[in-house]
């Protein structure tokens, strides 16, 4: 995974980085099955390795498929390795991963666990959580998704009329 | 408790995250810039879903005799945020599609050039 995520970065040929970026959400998809979330790998794979993949292809074929070639920049190495070790150092004091008593498992999740078989009568929880305990979350998303789709429509049909014209 | 795995998971996601941050500040390129703004994203997903693993614990569908289940939570939050990701991916390849109309091109330092000079 991480290494066709630094071939994306190195490649200069579009193309490729854009068949790529799809193996990459591919496997990203069966990393979070591995780590027992199924209905994340689901989304995942339908929309960030499908979706996504072929609006990049659709952009692509009207921007060119080839990046000019850039010369070696020391500024923005340096300045992610600076945040690398910044980071890494900041997890040193992390919960350890896949603990029970790590503190994201202390609060609201165990009562969602408990009750929500009995309240909503839904054997799976993210569904439960996510149209019922958290249905403002839901709906904020669906007005996202709608703006956005409304910008692209109005930006592309900019483009279309002209064309007929 | 496996103690190898424990903070493994993180320095994957900061790996990720920084080849993707890379590529968005280093590239002029904008539909490259995106690409890498896209691994960024699935790093912080892949964080939140680390932080919702629980060792032996079961996918969170409710089933007879299961006792650990992973987080459902960081799921839920992670679901909206795909979706939200890929519209705003879309959004920004429309706004790429009107700058190659409007100057022919879609690298930056050029970009910058034109503007100088209008």
């Amino acid at each position: 995974m991480l290494i066709t995520a630094i071939f994306v970065a190195l490649s200069r040929d579009l193309m490729a980085v854009v068949m790529v970026f799809g193996a990459y959400s591919l496997l990203s998809a069966g990393m979070f099955m591995v780590m027992d979330a199924p209905d994340v790998a689901f989304t995942e794979a339908a929309v960030g390795a499908g979706v996504s993949t072929l609006l990049m292809l659709m952009a692509l074929s009207k921007t060119g498929r080839f990046e000019r070639r850039v010369e070696r920049q020391w500024l923005p190495l340096s300045l992610t390795l600076v945040t690398t070790a910044v980071l890494v150092y900041g997890t040193l004091d992390m919960p350890k991963v896949g603990h029970p008593e790590n503190p994201v498992h202390q609060h609201v999740v165990p009562r969602y666990l408990e009750e929500s078989g009995k309240e909503i009568g839904i054997p799976n929880v993210v569904t439960s959580v996510l149209a019922s305990y958290r249905g403002f979350d839901t709906f904020g998303e669906v007005v996202v998704v709608f703006t956005a789709g409304l910008g692209v429509f109005l930006l592309i049909g900019g483009i279309r009329r002209k064309e007929n014209r | 408790m496996i103690p190898e795995l424990a903070l493994y998971n993180y320095w994957i996601v900061i790996a990720l995250m920084m080849v993707g941050l890379y590529t968005v500040i280093s590239r002029g390129n904008l539909v490259k810039k995106l690409v890498g703004l896209n691994i960024f994203q699935t790093a912080v997903f892949f964080l939140y879903i680390s932080l919702g693993f629980v060792l032996e614990g079961a996918a969170p569908i409710l089933t007879e005799g299961v006792e650990v289940y992973s987080n459902p939570l960081p799921h839920v939050l992670i679901l909206t945020a795909i979706v939200v990701g890929v519209a705003t991916t879309a959004l920004g390849l429309a706004l790429v599609l009107r700058i190659k109309e409007a100057y022919g091109t879609v690298d930056e330092d050029q970009l910058q050039r034109m503007d100088n000079e209008a």
